[in-house]
């Protein structure tokens, strides 16, 4: 199953990339977990993201959309990093998040987060909507 | 790490570990057997003792020096082995240490055991299906169960080929190093086989009821990833993975809502994994900076050439049958040949590759081949000769054995009045 790995924000990743010998230890500790990720076949995919300062927020009510600039509060619930994985169950995730070095100078989390697969689908799709997909499916293959 | 594991956890650790501790323990053993027992030992000791202490901060050292110890009890029990143990012996007053040894800094390669099993178990002498249940569990880490259901064979049958397999390493006296020199490129070879055996056996699904099995397809694209990650610059690997990785972004748009399988030029290509071929084109421009035109290379660059179009108008076919052109030297095959005629009908017009299919039309392997009188009418049929292509596509229709591709001929035939 592919699982998400979310690197919860702290404040330190909030308040953007430092140069000092700490941060370089780090992602040097990172770069050696990254690796034992690919060898072992389970990393897919995987990237940092800037503080929420770089980033934006698009707020949805009704038909109204309104845009709104960060940086973002409640730091906790922001996310400063993640990982695509390939693992047979959950356990497998929890026993590589475990050996993953601290990504923050304090205290931190990581967040592991299945993702939704086509079997899923398959028990909440409705015939109804299933012939949906079904006519995107021909018009497409028609186009 | 804190103590209190449970035994689901310390099972998941030791199943991370498991492959490189075996591979490590049959360099001392000599026998497949012997050592998955002994990694097995291991995990016993581990769920004995880490709910206490907790997971060690390297636990695949920790279970290789348990493992370790305890192979070297048995060798000394084992009078027989006494010459064995001789050379175990001196073997560890070579090494520094366990610590040192297993400390991926220390200079040595970690992966080297890991990849002298994969090797192994892969080894030519073994016939293919053999390999490939082989590979699956003392690589993968499937059980017996799980290897006889994914290849729909019954257990004892599939626990019996693998005891043989393990016997016939054993009698060979086969090494577990990963070889080197001339013996190389050939070892590899089969290697990639065996893994791409096991994801067409998903893919293709030669029986059963599902036309395709995605966990196989997923473990033998684990299998090519960690080849991948241990022998980053062999264009060929690199080639297998990116093929396999372009191949799976269509598992979910190949089977229509009826279960049959569905044409490249039939499938939503929204539903096409763009991860997996983002990872695929990843992949293959690796393998191509290294020079790589090996037959896995370029079947990935063909699939590439499908990956990249958003929709069957937009196909590159100059570019296909330019890779056909060059498929054909270094996999010579009928069906290579044929599909390069219609690769080039389509860039350069039916003429072109009616030419080409009259010229290969004689090969035994084609003879009562559907797809060669198949595309013979599609080369007819767009170059305006419709009673010839009529004539073809009914041909095609009497030889096909899937009656959902006779329909879809027959159907082409009435369309040629």
């Amino acid at each position: 199953m592919r699982v998400m790995v979310l690197v919860k924000a702290t404040d330190d990743s909030e308040a953007g990339m430092r140069a000092d010998p700490e941060t370089t230890a780090m992602f040097e500790a990172m770069g050696r977990f990254n690796e034992e990720l690919v060898k072992a076949g389970v990393m897919l995919a995987g990237d940092g993201l800037k503080p929420s300062s770089h980033g934006k927020r698009v707020a949805f009510d009704g038909p109204g959309r309104r845009v709104i600039d960060g940086p973002f509060a409640e730091t906790r619930e922001l996310v400063a990093g993640y990982w695509l994985w390939e693992v047979k169950d959950m356990e497998e995730a929890l026993a590589w998040a475990k050996r993953c070095p601290n990504p923050m100078p304090g205290p931190s989390e990581l967040e592991i987060r299945p993702l939704y697969e086509m079997a899923d689908f398959q028990e909440i799709l409705t015939p109804e909507v299933k012939e949906i997909h079904e006519r995107t499916r021909e018009k497409l293959a028609g186009s | 790490m804190a103590a209190g594991e449970t035994r689901q956890a310390i099972e998941a650790v030791f199943r991370i570990e498991r492959a490189r501790l075996i591979g490590g323990l049959v360099r001392i053993l000599r026998d497949v057997d012997q050592a998955e027992e002994l990694a097995q030992d291991a995990l016993v000791v581990a769920l004995a003792e880490w709910p206490e202490t907790g997971v060690p901060a390297n636990p695949g050292a920790w279970l290789m020096t348990v493992a370790r110890r305890r192979a070297i009890d048995a060798l000394r029990r084992d009078r027989m082995r006494a010459r064995k143990h001789e050379q175990i012996a001196r073997d560890m007053d070579a090494e520094a240490g366990f610590a040192e040894e297993t400390d991926p800094a220390a200079g040595g390669d970690p992966g080297d055991e890991l990849l002298g099993l994969i090797f192994a178990a892969c080894h030519p002498v073994l016939s293919a299906d053999v390999r490939a249940a082989l590979t699956l569990r003392v690589v993968g880490g499937l059980t017996t169960e799980e290897i006889a259901r994914a290849f729909l064979a019954s257990e004892p049958t599939i626990a019996q080929r693998i005891v043989r397999a393990k016997k016939t390493i054993a009698r060979a006296g086969l090494g577990f190093e990963v070889p080197r020199g001339a013996a190389r490129a050939a070892r590899l070879a089969s290697v990639l086989e065996v893994i791409y055996l096991i994801f067409n056996e998903g893919y293709a699904a030669t029986a059963g009821e599902d036309l395709v099995r995605p966990d196989l397809c997923l473990e033998a694209q684990r299998l090519g990833r960690i080849l991948a990650g241990l022998m980053p610059d062999e264009a060929e690997v690199l080639g297998l993975l990116a093929l396999m990785e372009i191949q799976a972004s269509r598992l979910a748009a190949r089977v229509g809502p009826d279960g049959a399988l569905l044409t490249l030029t039939e499938q939503n290509r929204a539903r096409w994994d763009q991860l997996m071929i983002r990872r695929g084109l990843d992949a293959l421009a690796r393998a191509e900076a290294l020079g790589g035109d090996g037959p896995y290379v370029l079947q990935a660059a063909l699939a590439a050439c499908h990956a990249r179009a958003r929709s069957p108008g937009d196909t590159d076919w100059p570019r296909i049958a330019a890779l056909y052109d060059r498929l054909r030297v270094v996999m010579p095959s009928p069906v290579v040949d044929l599909n390069r005629a219609v690769a080039h009908s389509m860039a350069f017009g039916p003429e072109t590759g009616l030419r080409l299919i009259d010229a290969i039309a004689g090969a035994d392997a084609l003879q009562g081949y559907a797809p060669l009188p198949a595309a013979r009418g599609d080369c007819l049929f767009r170059a305006g000769r419709r009673a010839e292509a009529r004539a073809q596509f009914e041909a095609a229709a009497r030889l096909s054995r899937n009656a959902r591709e006779r329909a879809f001929l027959l159907a082409r035939a009435e369309a040629c009045d």
